[in-house]
């Protein structure tokens, strides 16, 4: 097991390098001029040069982007006198749109998102798997059909419809829950939950509709397996049939999926958020392209990265941990 | 003295064979087929389907034949007190518009849909056909080498697939476009013509590059697997090339995962084309998509239901029938079903 982890771990270090080499490549060749950006409206072509020497962009490519690797690991001083600008470890640059170092931005907003993506995670694996299950048990009646039918079309409604729905007959027309205006959980639980909640079930409709028909495919393959019929016949009971020998073998590939959508999440929930007007990782990824802020735009689309790359180690080591075969190859 | 020949057919007489029915080898693909064409949901679908694109197709002579066209408004079919809703019921409806009109400017709202069928069908086409392609491509390749060469590929594709598509898709966008749109200007086309092909062109090639890797994936996996088989064993036994067990062996039993992959990058490509449009990456005015009409008729979803629910109910269907229609496939292509 250990070698097998520390296989992985080598991978997943030359993973990370590739992907910040591709993410800073790819806005690197953006052709827009960070400097420029940062002076504002008084701007002399002097003030623009000393800033861009400042942030150290005047430098060739693979500096600029060693620089920017250092920084995040060792800090990293911007400029020297009284402009200089200390930024902290773990440093991704600093945002002139924002006049901030984009590490604050990013733990700023960092909560919303996660809380999003925690509490959808919540509510579309229960309903789904519950679903699912229930929908494989009682396969062909009109419930499983009902299901089917009903997941379908909210697979094929476009993922920002849903959303636009909910908010207008929940919010606006029959105004149950007030428009979400984010409150920390700290400070007060109740508001919270109210503004999270039509947020949570926007994004947890399109997920569950996927997990409710993953989970019942896998339930009904596994369930024409031989051990199936074995552990019937030697008179278990239904529940405990479904619950511990078919749900168990056929969970594998819900584990991966799962534990992939939750890390796509944490990387911004762009749409959700934006219908729902929240500040999270998407909204300020948003923001972000409007103004062309490189240093944002590529601190969060390697985070995004680095979430999904981490949460595949995680899965596989499951993996490895439930099904030993896997270690050999 | 019985001849060889009547011996023979004295046997088979004896046995009562001919009376017994003939049981053809059918290959998988007759297999499919005949499922599939016994199977009226997907015979449905694929009926939609095919009449959506045939009108999408002759969406020019339609247009000349109620005399609309998607760009001419109707300022006098639109209330005057501010709202700009259409006037009368049904989003306007009449026989000059038949699907009513647009509020605002009061463009033919049938005449806007046509011509964003062709846009948003051409994308979903295109991009949807280099995706396959590139997935099809790398991922054979992946498994058939084998070795070094695949455990760097995959791990490439892994990389790809970590990545958060949407954000790369927005902030690539407008350098995408304008790359193209200074790529295209040596044709020295109009300047809506420009717009269009530039942005179809920049649609087209973001939604197709960042979605190759997971049938790349799924057709690595086939070959690894696929070249393991006796059959393959049996032609390499034979002295068959690496070319000619990639084509006559191998290829073949790629075409399940490849026809229901694609129908299932279809709508998903034309759902990714609509939440562009909602964040604003579409092509512009007065070029239309099924996405970008969605995007502005979800703000008169309570004045003008009409104009909100025929661009969804459109795009539902294509996209439901598409689902459907895959699903249909990858149990008429399931090798383990009732070969029957």
């Amino acid at each position: 097991m250990v070698p097998y982890i520390v296989r992985r771990l080598v991978v997943l270090v030359g993973m990370l390098f590739a992907l910040s080499l591709i993410t800073y490549i790819l806005f690197y060749a953006v052709p827009t001029d960070p400097a420029s950006l940062s002076c504002g409206v008084h701007c002399t072509p002097e003030a623009v040069a000393a800033n861009r020497h400042r942030l150290g962009l005047d430098d060739p490519f693979y500096i600029q982007y060693w620089n920017w690797v250092k920084a995040i690991f060792l800090g990293r001083d911007f400029g020297t006198g009284y402009v200089a600008m200390h930024c902290d470890v773990p440093c991704f640059g600093f945002s002139w749109n924002r006049q901030m170092m984009v590490t604050d931005v990013i733990t700023s907003v960092m909560p919303v998102t996660i809380y999003l993506a925690i509490g959808a995670f919540v509510v579309w694996m229960t309903v789904g798997i519950f679903t699912g299950i229930l929908a494989a048990r009682y396969k062909g009646s009109i419930f499983d059909r009902g299901v089917m039918a009903i997941t379908l079309v909210g697979f094929s409604l476009p993922s920002f419809f849903i959303g636009l729905v909910i908010l207008i007959f929940f919010v606006v027309r029959w105004q149950i829950v007030p428009y979400p205006n984010y409150v920390p959980p700290t400070e007060d639980f109740g508001k919270f939950f109210m503004c999270m909640l039509l947020p949570w079930i926007t994004l947890a409709i399109l997920y569950a509709a996927y997990y409710t028909r993953l989970t019942r495919s896998q339930m009904l393959d596994t369930m024409n397996e031989d051990y199936i019929r074995t552990a019937r016949a030697k008179g278990l009971p239904e529940k405990v049939v479904i619950r511990k020998h078919a749900f168990r073998a056929g969970l594998t590939p819900i584990v991966t999926s799962a534990g992939l959508d939750f890390a796509g999440l944490l990387g911004g929930a762009i749409i959700t958020e934006k219908i729902f007007g929240l500040t999270g990782l998407g909204s300020v990824a948003i923001k972000a392209v409007e103004n062309l802020d490189l240093s944002i735009l590529v601190a969060i689309t390697l985070l995004g990265g680095v979430f999904v790359v981490v949460a595949n180690l995680i899965v596989d080591i499951l993996y490895a941990a439930i099904d030993p075969r896997v270690r050999v190859k | 003295m019985a001849t060889l020949e009547s011996l023979g057919n004295e046997t088979i007489d004896d046995l009562g064979l001919e009376e017994q029915e003939v049981i053809v080898g059918r290959s998988l693909r007759q297999m499919a087929w005949l499922r599939i064409k016994r199977d009226w949901v997907a015979r449905t679908c694929m009926f939609l389907l095919l009449l959506i694109l045939v009108v999408a197709l002759l969406a020019g002579p339609i247009c000349a034949f109620f005399g609309v066209d998607p760009v001419t408004g109707h300022i006098e079919l639109v209330q005057q007190d501010g709202s700009s809703l259409p006037i009368g019921p049904w989003g306007g409806a009449s026989w000059a518009h038949p699907l009513g009109i647009e509020p605002g400017y009061g463009r033919d709202l049938m005449a806007r849909l046509l011509a964003g069928s062709r846009t948003s069908l051409l994308i979903a086409t295109v991009a949807t056909t280099i995706s396959i392609s590139m997935g099809v491509v790398i991922g054979v390749f992946a498994g058939n080498l084998r070795g070094r060469a695949d455990a760097i590929m995959s791990r490439f594709i892994d990389l790809m697939l970590a990545f958060p598509v949407l954000l790369l898709i927005l902030a690539m966008s407008p350098i995408l476009t304008e790359r193209v749109t200074n790529f295209y200007a040596q044709f020295h086309w109009d300047n809506d013509t420009l717009n269009h092909w530039a942005n179809v062109t920049m649609l087209i090639l973001l939604l197709s590059v960042f979605s190759w890797p997971y049938l790349a994936r799924i057709i690595r996996g086939q070959v690894l697997s696929l070249r393991e088989r006796e059959f393959v064993e049996a032609a390499i036994s034979l002295g068959a090339t690496n070319r000619s067990i990639l084509f006559k062996e191998l290829l073949p039993n790629l075409w399940g995962p490849i026809i229901v992959f694609t129908t299932l990058s279809f709508p998903g490509v034309i759902a990714a084309e609509a939440g562009l449009a909602y964040l604003g990456v579409s092509v512009q005015e007065p070029d239309s998509s099924w996405g970008k009409i969605l995007t502005y008729s979800i703000g008169y979803f309570v004045q003008d239901p009409a104009y909100f629910f025929i661009p969804l109910g459109l795009l539902v269907v294509v996209v439901l029938s598409f689902n459907l229609l895959g699903d249909a496939l990858r149990d008429a292509l399931d090798p383990r079903a009732n070969r029957s």
